[in-house]
C-alpha cells in the first residue's frame, strides 16, 4: 500500500454565513502530481491556505505530511514547500542570495546549502546568473527558481498556486519537466491551475465548484465518466452549475 | 538564533543595495540638520517699521535715531501721512508704524506729557507683539534720559532706579541653535524608526513575500526582530552622524554623558520601532504606511515641545504631549546635551520611554497576531 503525505476529512471554513470551503474530503499519495481546479472564487486558495497552515478551518481534520495541521503546524510547515502565483522572491537580491536566504531558513546547513545551492545551479544552467539581481531575470527563469527554491528543502509535497500564470507555453513546459522530476523523487505536488491542458497533466484531477469538490479522479477516469474528450469540457460541466460569483 | 541571523544578513544585503535608503540615512540628517535650526528661529529681527512723523523737531528726530539704531527694526517708510504707512501694512511691507504727534516736542516741555501712537500688523501676533514691545522699551528708555536732562535738581545726582542683570544659563549667548538641534535630532531618528520600518514591512506584504515567509517554519517573533534589529541599528547610526555633524557645524558637543544619550536612544527606538510594526498591521499598501507614518510624525512633532513650549498648550494638549514619546526624548536631549544632567536627573523620562516601549509593542504584536 502507498503513503499517504495529505489526508483531509470534511474540511470546511467559514467566514460567518459564507462557507468558503464546504467539507472537503481527499487523500493525496507520495509521489503524486494532483491537479486543484476550479473557478476563481471556488475556494481554491481558502483551501490550500489551511492546508499550509496559514488559515485556520472552521471544521474537519487534515495531516499534512504526516502532522496534524491545527496542533503541530510549525512541524507541517518545515516539511512543506509553497510558491505562489507572484513567485515570491526578493527582486533586490541575486540568485545565489535567494537560494541561501530560503535554504536558510529551511533550517539546512552551511554545508548543505552549499551543496543543494550548487546542483540546483547546474541543474538550472544559470551559472553565469548566479550574482545577478532576481528583478532581471526573465519571467520563465524566475518562476523555474522559485520552484526549485520551494523544494530545495526536499519536502514531502509542495503547494503550487497558479505557477505558469503569464507564462508562454514554452516555458509552461519546461516546468512542467521540473514537476515531474520532483515527484519522481517523491515529492508531492498538489498544484492549482487554470491551464486545462496543464491537468491532462496530472495523475489526478479534482474540480472544486462553490466550496465543493464535484469531481475527483484521473484525467482518463474522468473523461470517461463525462463521456467527453478533454478535461476542459469536463470542467465547463461542471463549472456552468456554480451559483456563486467569480471574484 | 540561527534564523535570525540569516534574516538580518538578508535584510543587510536588502539596505546596502538600495541607494534610496543609504541616502536617507546619510544625506537626510546632514541637510536637516544644515537647513533646519537657521529655518526655525524665534528670534525677531528686521521688522520693517514705517515713522509717521509729523513733529520734525529735535526731539523725534532722536527718537527716531534711536529706534532705529536699536538693530531690531529696518525703515520701510518715511511718512507725513497715517494713511501712506496703513497702506504699506495691507502690502505686507510695514509691521509696525509709531506716530509721532504735531506737537510732540512742545506738549515733552510745556505740559511734560504727549503721546505716541504704535501699532502693529498682527497677522503673525509673534513679531506684532515682540516688535511693539521693542518700540516701548525704547520709548521707556528715550523717556527717563529726558527726565535725566530737563529735571536738573541739584540733590540729586541721579534720578533712583532699578537695573536688572540678567545671566543666561547653559546658553550664554541665547543661541537658538543650541535649543533647536538635539529636538531637530529627535525628529529624524523618530522618522527612521516609524516610518521606514512600516514601509520596509508593508512592502514584503506588497509583493507577497510575506505570505511566502508565513508558510516557512520561521516564527513570527523571529521575522519580527529580524526586521526591527537593523531599523534600529539605522537610528543609533544616524544618531552618531547627526551629533557628528551638530559638533561640526554648530560646534554641539553633549555637557552630558554620551552613554547617557545612546541609552535613551535605545529605548526610544525600541518604542518607536513598535509604533512602526503597529503602522504595518493597519496599512495594506506602502502609500498607507506612508500617510499613517506621515500623521503620526506630524503630530508626535506638533506636540513634543520642539517648537513651541508644551507651558503654552492648553491642559488637553498637554496630557496628549504626556502620552508622546518624543516629548521625553526631546527633553532629554537638550537637558544632557545643554545642561549636561546626569542619569538621576532624567529618570522619570527614563521610565516613561520604557512603559511606551512596552505598550507601543504589545499593541503591535496584538494586533499582529488579529491580522495574520
Amino acid at each position: 500500500m502507498s503513503e499517504k503525505v495529505l489526508i483531509t476529512k470534511n474540511l470546511t471554513k467559514k467566514f460567518g454565513d459564507f462557507v468558503a470551503v464546504d467539507n472537503i474530503s481527499f487523500d493525496l499519495e507520495k509521489g503524486e502530481i494532483f491537479g486543484f481546479l476550479g473557478a476563481n472564487g471556488a475556494g481554491k486558495t481558502t483551501a490550500m491556505k489551511m492546508l499550509i497552515g496559514i488559515s485556520k478551518p472552521t471544521s474537519g481534520s487534515a495531516t499534512v505530511a504526516g502532522f496534524d495541521i491545527y496542533k503541530q503546524t510549525e512541524l507541517v510547515k518545515s516539511n512543506i514547500g509553497y510558491m505562489s502565483q507572484k513567485f515570491s522572491l526578493y527582486d533586490d537580491l541575486t540568485v545565489i542570495e535567494n537560494i541561501r536566504f530560503f535554504a536558510g531558513i529551511y533550517g539546512l546547513s552551511d554545508k548543505e546549502i552549499k551543496e543543494k545551492s550548487d546542483i540546483l545551479i547546474e541543474k538550472l544552467e544559470m551559472k553565469s546568473e548566479i550574482n545577478t539581481l532576481v528583478a532581471s531575470l526573465p519571467l520563465g527563469w524566475k518562476q523555474k527558481l522559485s520552484f526549485s527554491i520551494a523544494i530545495v528543502h526536499n519536502p514531502k509535497i509542495v503547494f503550487l498556486d497558479e505557477p505558469t500564470g503569464g507564462v508562454d507555453p514554452a516555458s509552461r513546459r519546461l516546468f512542467w519537466d521540473l514537476i515531474y522530476e520532483a515527484a519522481h523523487n517523491g515529492t508531492t505536488v498538489f498544484v492549482t491551475t487554470h491551464y486545462m491542458d496543464e491537468a491532462e497533466y496530472c495523475n489526478r484531477v479534482s474540480i472544486m465548484v462553490d466550496g465543493r469538490i464535484e469531481a475527483l479522479d484521473s484525467p482518463f477516469n474522468l473523461k470517461k465518466q463525462f463521456k467527453v474528450n478533454s478535461i476542459d469540457e469536463v470542467f465547463h460541466q461542471l463549472a456552468r452549475k456554480a451559483t456563486r460569483q467569480a471574484d | 538564533m540561527r534564523a535570525i541571523k540569516i534574516l538580518l544578513i538578508k535584510e543587510f544585503q536588502q539596505i546596502f543595495r538600495n541607494p534610496a535608503i543609504l541616502r536617507m540615512i546619510l544625506v537626510m540628517p546632514a541637510v536637516q540638520l544644515i537647513i533646519m535650526p537657521f529655518a526655525a528661529n524665534y528670534e525677531v529681527k528686521n521688522i520693517n517699521l514705517a515713522i509717521v512723523n509729523h513733529d520734525n523737531s529735535q526731539y523725534s528726530q532722536q527718537l527716531v535715531n534711536k529706534i532705529l539704531s536699536s538693530g531690531y527694526f529696518k525703515l520701510s517708510i518715511n511718512t507725513q501721512s497715517y494713511d501712506v504707512a496703513l497702506n504699506s501694512v495691507e502690502k505686507d511691507k510695514t509691521d509696525v508704524i509709531i506716530e509721532i504727534p504735531s506737537n510732540f516736542e512742545k506738549d515733552l516741555i510745556k505740559e511734560s506729557k504727549t503721546k505716541i501712537f504704535v501699532s502693529a500688523n498682527a497677522v503673525n501676533p509673534s513679531k506684532a507683539g515682540i516688535g511693539s514691545a521693542y518700540v516701548m522699551g525704547i520709548i521707556r528708555e528715550f523717556n527717563s534720559a529726558i527726565l535725566a536732562q530737563l529735571v536738573q535738581q541739584p540733590k540729586f545726582n541721579n534720578i533712583p532706579r532699578i537695573e536688572a542683570t540678567p545671566i543666561f544659563w547653559y546658553n550664554k549667548f541665547l543661541n537658538y541653535k543650541m535649543y533647536m538641534v538635539p529636538g531637530i535630532l529627535v525628529s529624524l531618528i523618530t522618522m527612521v524608526g516609524s516610518l521606514l520600518a512600516s514601509i520596509n514591512l508593508v512592502q514584503e506584504k506588497e509583493i507577497g513575500t510575506m505570505e511566502q515567509i508565513n508558510v516557512t517554519p520561521i516564527k513570527k517573533w523571529q521575522f519580527i526582530l529580524g526586521k526591527l534589529i537593523p531599523f534600529w541599528i539605522m537610528g543609533i547610526v544616524m544618531l552618531t552622524i547627526g551629533m557628528t555633524i551638530s559638533y561640526l557645524i554648530f560646534g554641539i558637543f553633549p555637557q552630558g554623558s554620551f552613554g547617557l544619550i545612546y541609552l535613551f536612544a535605545a529605548f526610544y527606538l525600541i518604542g518607536l520601532l513598535g509604533i512602526g510594526l503597529l503602522i504595518s498591521t493597519i496599512a495594506e499598501t506602502q502609500l498607507q504606511a506612508n500617510f499613517i507614518g506621515f500623521f503620526v510624525i506630524m503630530f508626535f512633532n506638533m506636540l513634543s515641545g520642539l517648537f513651541t513650549p508644551l507651558d503654552g498648550m492648553p491642559q488637553w494638549a498637554k496630557y496628549l504631549a504626556l502620552a508622546n514619546p518624543v516629548t521625553y526624548f526631546i527633553e532629554v536631549m537638550r537637558m544632557v546635551i545643554m545642561k549636561g544632567s546626569g542619569f538621576f536627573d532624567v529618570l522619570p523620562q527614563f521610565f516613561a520611554l520604557i512603559v511606551m516601549a512596552i505598550v507601543f509593542n504589545s499593541l503591535a504584536i496584538l494586533n499582529y497576531h488579529k491580522t495574520n
